[in-house]
């Protein structure tokens, strides 16, 4: 009786999903319901929670401390979208063009920074931009006479070496998403073109650029959710969650400080539900400013 | 007008080569510094930095050989990693799999609703649930296990959304075929169609492969005892102020890059595959 239940065409589509509706409850739901309820509490691990309605809240907005958090972060993706999305797609026209060589080579060995971890990348990066004289950044700087810097002191300079690591790190993954986005132009696009006598920039942009993107809204979606996320290679480069002034300090790394580190649930948990807000926002504008470009091109 | 045409070709395509042989040289860079840096001692690491000095007076296979042959975890971390990796892969592509052919082969009420369940974990970041997920793995003891790492993402949303476009694409006329042969509705999936989702489970396992050997936040939240430390965090220990591990670590870190390279170049269109999945494709 049960077996003919289980196996009948009316309920089998739902015990195919029930495994997805029950860690969507437990592991996703709960969390989250569990993390707007905290955010409103003073809270500790193992101890009763404490009603406090937005005190959390007001109290975050006048946190330096996490308004720096903000601000590096938010720095931070903004330099990913600059540097991650007009570059890759410059070199994967350019890997496409009928006049290079070496293509397969080239994809392959871009793509293999991609393959290490944070925790090995971020070792790398961290030595390379070392404060001494002989580490690999400030040899190389060395070579213009350059004085020795401390990277991992100054705000500026380890954004940069941030970025940089990100660069290294994703520029093959991107130039691969814009190359399986090209493939998908059709080449009499630019046949018509040549034919109308249109020089290789205004094709460039008249054609690949727009039909490009779907490629730049994905791109651009994951950078953001990956920019305004990142933690764990701040960790890396700093050797631990606390840099000098917190300048490496991310909005996950404050909420781990408070919420892991500190034990103050609630506090964290207002942390994570404005990242949740920022990151809605800004995904949400980007995706309606790219849908309303695309009307006014019909 | 062809003659110059050819002849500006030309230079077009040195300078491109040209500027991609740079390109290549910088991103081999870190590669090469760590290579190196692994045949020096650690107190030099400490003293002069990671460089690309060739040395030969200072550098030896000494760290290679403390690496196969001293007293610490550095294997122990490995086939840690390497077990979850495996556990984790084969038991989230099983399910998420089982997930994308519900969504896939029927229509059902509340599927929708369900499917946009699917996006929006896709959508919010998963770093903001650090803390609840913490103390929900607390409240069910599961500090400490493998399990607190598999099963929140047993039911992966990225895969499960990757399986269910894969699908779209087989014919429907296979599973009716089923069953008018008298299969059950599982039957048919685990004997008819798993079998031609083998390219998928490729992209999908090295993927999902990659992130979990990879995963450092999470374990490192989760697993307190030495004994049960993943490669990342095993690494990300011998990262101190101090750099007394320093022979270990970059040793390590060279090492541990070397299985990921040798399956990269055996697998190498399932890896850009995997790792694009989420490519819009036309």
């Amino acid at each position: 009786m049960i077996k003919k239940f289980v196996y009948s065409q009316k309920v089998a589509p739902y015990v195919f999903v029930l495994p997805f509706i029950l860690i969507f409850l437990i592991f996703w739901s709960y969390p989250l319901a569990n993390s707007f309820v905290m955010s409103f509490q003073d809270r500790m691990l193992g101890q009763d929670p404490k009603w406090v309605g937005e005190a959390n809240y007001s109290k975050l907005f006048t946190d330096k401390v996490f308004l720096t958090a903000i601000k590096n972060s938010v720095v931070y993706m903004l330099g990913t979208l600059v540097l991650l999305i007009p570059f890759p797609m410059l070199f994967a026209v350019m890997i496409n063009s009928k006049l290079m060589m070496g293509r397969e080579f080239f994809k392959s060995s871009f793509f293999l920074p991609a393959l290490t971890s944070v925790a090995v990348a971020g070792t790398i990066f961290r030595l390379t931009f070392g404060e001494m004289e002989g580490s690999l950044m400030n040899s190389f700087l060395g070579l213009f006479g350059v004085e020795p810097i401390k990277f991992l002191k100054n705000g500026e300079w380890s954004m940069a070496a941030l970025l940089i690591l990100a660069c290294w790190r994703w520029t093959g993954v991107n130039m691969l998403y814009y190359l399986s986005g090209l493939k998908s132009i059709d080449n009499e696009y630019y046949e018509a073109a040549s034919i109308d006598g249109a020089s290789a920039w205004q094709k460039f942009k008249n054609i690949t650029m727009p039909l490009l993107k779907p490629t730049t809204i994905y791109v651009t979606t994951i950078s953001v959710y990956a920019g305004l996320a990142m933690f764990t290679e701040s960790l890396m480069m700093f050797n631990g969650n606390n840099s000098p002034k917190n300048i490496g300090l991310t909005i996950v790394g404050y909420l781990y400080r408070q919420g892991i580190e500190k034990n103050k649930l609630g506090y964290a948990a207002a942390v994570g539900i404005v990242l949740l807000v920022i990151a809605m926002v800004i995904n949400l504008t980007q995706l309606k400013f790219s849908g309303m470009f695309k009307k006014e091109e019909d | 007008m062809g003659a110059s045409q050819s002849k500006n070709n030309l230079i077009a395509r040195i300078v491109m080569i040209c500027f991609f042989i740079v390109l290549f040289v910088i991103i081999m860079i870190p590669f090469y510094a760590v290579a190196l840096s692994s045949f020096k001692p650690g107190e030099s690491l400490i003293r002069y930095g990671l460089n690309l000095s060739l040395d030969f007076k200072i550098m030896s296979f000494d760290n290679f050989i403390y690496l196969f042959t001293g007293s610490h975890d550095y294997f122990t971390w490995f086939w840690n990693s390497m077990f979850l990796t495996i556990a984790q892969v084969v038991l989230t592509l099983f399910v998420s799999a089982f997930v994308a052919y519900g969504f896939a082969a029927y229509d059902f009420k509340g599927k929708n609703f369900l499917f946009i369940c699917v996006l929006l974990i896709m959508m919010v970041p998963f770093e903001i649930l650090l803390v609840p997920l913490y103390s929900l793995i607390n409240d069910l003891h599961l500090v400490n296990s493998y399990s607190a790492i598999i099963l929140p993402g047993i039911a992966n949303a990225g895969t499960i959304f990757f399986f269910r476009q894969y699908l779209r694409s087989i014919p429907k006329e296979i599973i009716q075929s089923g069953r008018v042969d008298g299969a059950n509705e599982y039957a048919i999936y685990f004997r008819l169609i798993m079998p031609i989702m083998k390219p998928s489970f490729a992209a999908m396992a090295i993927l999902n492969g990659m992130n979990s050997w990879n995963n450092l936040l999470w374990p490192f939240m989760v697993l307190g005892d030495q004994s049960k430390f993943t490669l990342p965090i095993g690494l990300k220990t011998l990262l101190t102020p101090y750099g007394n591990n320093y022979d270990l670590l970059i040793v390590g870190s060279f090492f541990s890059i070397i299985p990921i390279f040798i399956l990269f170049i055996a697998f190498q269109r399932y890896f850009i595959d995997g790792m694009t999945a989420g490519a819009v494709k036309g």
